[in-house]
């Protein structure tokens, strides 16, 4: 595979005086899958939300995050909207939440897509309901709103919003995490089939290591205080992991 | 909705009386009948004659034009510019957040009624001035409670999709902050109706608010004051209209209230 798309130098993130992040050092390739676990508190969301930019002003942020070459730690308001949603794309822990209370599910996204591309409503369905069809989501889910759907199809409406621009890299914060065992399943098979199709790469944080040995290609273990336990290959980490940290988290998932 | 009728109804008369107030009055409100002063209640004069003689169902009719009129302005204004001063704040935080909220803990530590009747004795009588003097007290109020939802918006997982698909601060807060504030602060809004006709009628009461010969009710029964014992009427009638105003628009917050909250939630 190809160039490092992402590639993260000392990143150190800290909240006045809390370490949240100390010293992290990773890459991923186009078309790759991270897999970043590690127990509650461990600051997984904290990563993503440094390489989407969402991180408040009370946050501190050292180190380089190089996007595509460029150090996306230090780019405008501007350039960040340009390639937020267009480059990066992002499902959230709870996809129901992040849409908007009041409206319609494809009036958001539409306005999400009018954002970067000139697109008119016409071209817009033809997009959405290619990926629709999929990632197996229903459409009618465009004229709901989104507290009328259930978890894994709010879910699935998340990962069309993620993704509906073809970002090349996509960031899923615990995306799986909150639904059950037979819709996670459908969900880490679609966003496999969407890796293999559109060669997306992605970073997705989860707590559960069932998921990460099913998905990753690379795996980083966070610890407490936001150290790197160890990153190496799916193999490397599950079956000859280095530290006891690894091995000992391995065995409490009972895998 | 099935409760929400009969009080959007009610209020809709009100609103109605108010507009058409020129087309409803049997008589001219500002004729002067030195000769008919004082009457009781009578088939002519309905509710009476004030001590100028002129009739007082007119005056009450064409009052409620300028008590509901002015009132419903300048809500709208303190409303809007508060939640939009606030919504401000509250997204960008920093400074400007800081000045402006200090700003308003000033004006929200002094009495309402107090200081109304400060400023608009500086400013001098006139309805202009009187809701000049409420809007300065008003507004923090508003600004306070758009500060807060913007706030508790902004840790919403929808701010950030917003943010992460690359909309700039003005689509956020048109698309995503101000929809969502929209709902309380109507509620809001609409709670305060009966509050900001009070102020202004009793603005008008005490002489700092619309002035003679414009029909107000406040006003009107500053006028009716002194005769309370000999001609009640006077001061009845424009006291009746005020309560009856201010209770259909309480009762009529109350339902939107429940009834927007229930939707929201």
């Amino acid at each position: 595979m190809g160039e490092n798309l992402l590639k993260i130098e000392n990143l150190s993130v800290n909240c006045g005086e809390k370490k949240i992040l100390h010293d992290i050092n990773f890459s991923i390739r186009r078309g790759e899958i991270l897999i970043i676990a590690g127990e509650s508190g461990s600051g997984k969301s904290t990563i993503l939300k440094a390489i989407g930019g969402l991180l408040g002003k009370n946050f501190i942020l050292n180190g380089k995050i190089f996007f595509c070459g460029q150090d996306i730690t230090k780019i405008s308001d501007f350039e960040r909207r340009k390639i937020a949603g267009e480059e990066i794309g992002m499902i959230f822990q709870n996809a129901g939440a992040s849409f908007c209370p009041i409206r319609k599910i494809g009036d958001q996204i539409f306005e999400s897509v009018r954002v970067h591309r000139d697109f008119d409503k016409k071209s817009f369905l033809k997009q959405a309901k290619s990926i629709m069809q999929k990632i197996n989501l229903d459409f009618s889910v465009l004229n709901e709103y989104p507290f009328k759907l259930s978890g894994g199809m709010a879910q699935r409406a998340g990962i069309l919003a993620a993704t509906i621009l073809k970002p090349k890299l996509l960031l899923a914060d615990e995306a799986t995490s909150a639904l059950d065992v037979v819709t996670q399943a459908e969900v880490v098979k679609e966003l496999l089939k969407l890796r293999d199709s559109e060669q997306i790469s992605i970073i997705l944080v989860t707590h559960d290591l069932k998921i990460a040995k099913k998905m990753a290609d690379n795996v980083l273990i966070l610890r407490k205080g936001g150290e790197i336990a160890e990153f190496g290959t799916r193999d490397q980490i599950f079956i000859t992991p280095k530290e006891s940290y690894t091995r000992e988290l391995i065995k409490a998932a009972n895998l | 909705m099935k409760s929400l009728a009969p009080y959007l109804f009610a209020a809709g008369i009100l609103i109605f009386i108010a507009v058409f107030a020129d087309f409803l009055t049997p008589f001219d409100p500002y004729v002067q009948d030195l000769e008919g002063a004082l009457a009781p209640p009578n088939e002519i004069n309905i509710l009476g004659t004030d001590r100028y003689g002129r009739d007082v169902l007119s005056r009450v009719i064409v009052g409620s034009q300028t008590t509901l009129c002015a009132s419903l302005l300048l809500l709208a204004v303190i409303s809007i510019v508060g939640s939009f001063i606030g919504a401000i704040c509250g997204y960008k935080g920093g400074r400007l957040d800081t000045f402006l909220m200090r700003m308003s803990d000033i004006f929200l530590a002094f009495p309402q009624m107090v200081f109304a009747i400060a400023a608009a004795g500086a400013l001098g009588g006139g309805l202009l001035n009187a809701a000049a003097a409420l809007a300065i007290i008003g507004w923090p109020k508003y600004a306070r409670i758009a500060r807060g939802l913007v706030l508790s918006i902004k840790s919403m997982p929808y701010f950030d999709a917003a943010k992460m698909s690359g909309s700039n601060s003005m689509q956020i807060l048109f698309n995503h902050v101000f929809p969502n504030i929209l709902g309380t602060i109507l509620v809001t809004a609409a709670l305060d109706i009966g509050t900001i006709i009070m102020e202004l009628a009793g603005l008008s009461f005490l002489g700092l608010g619309a002035m003679p010969p414009t029909a107000e009710w406040g006003a009107m029964m500053n006028n009716g004051r002194s005769m309370l014992q000999t001609a009640p009427w006077i001061i009845l009638a424009p006291g009746f209209a005020i309560f009856i105003t201010v209770a259909t628009f309480n009762l009529l917050g109350d339902k939107l209230r429940d009834y927007l909250g229930g939707n929201l939630s």
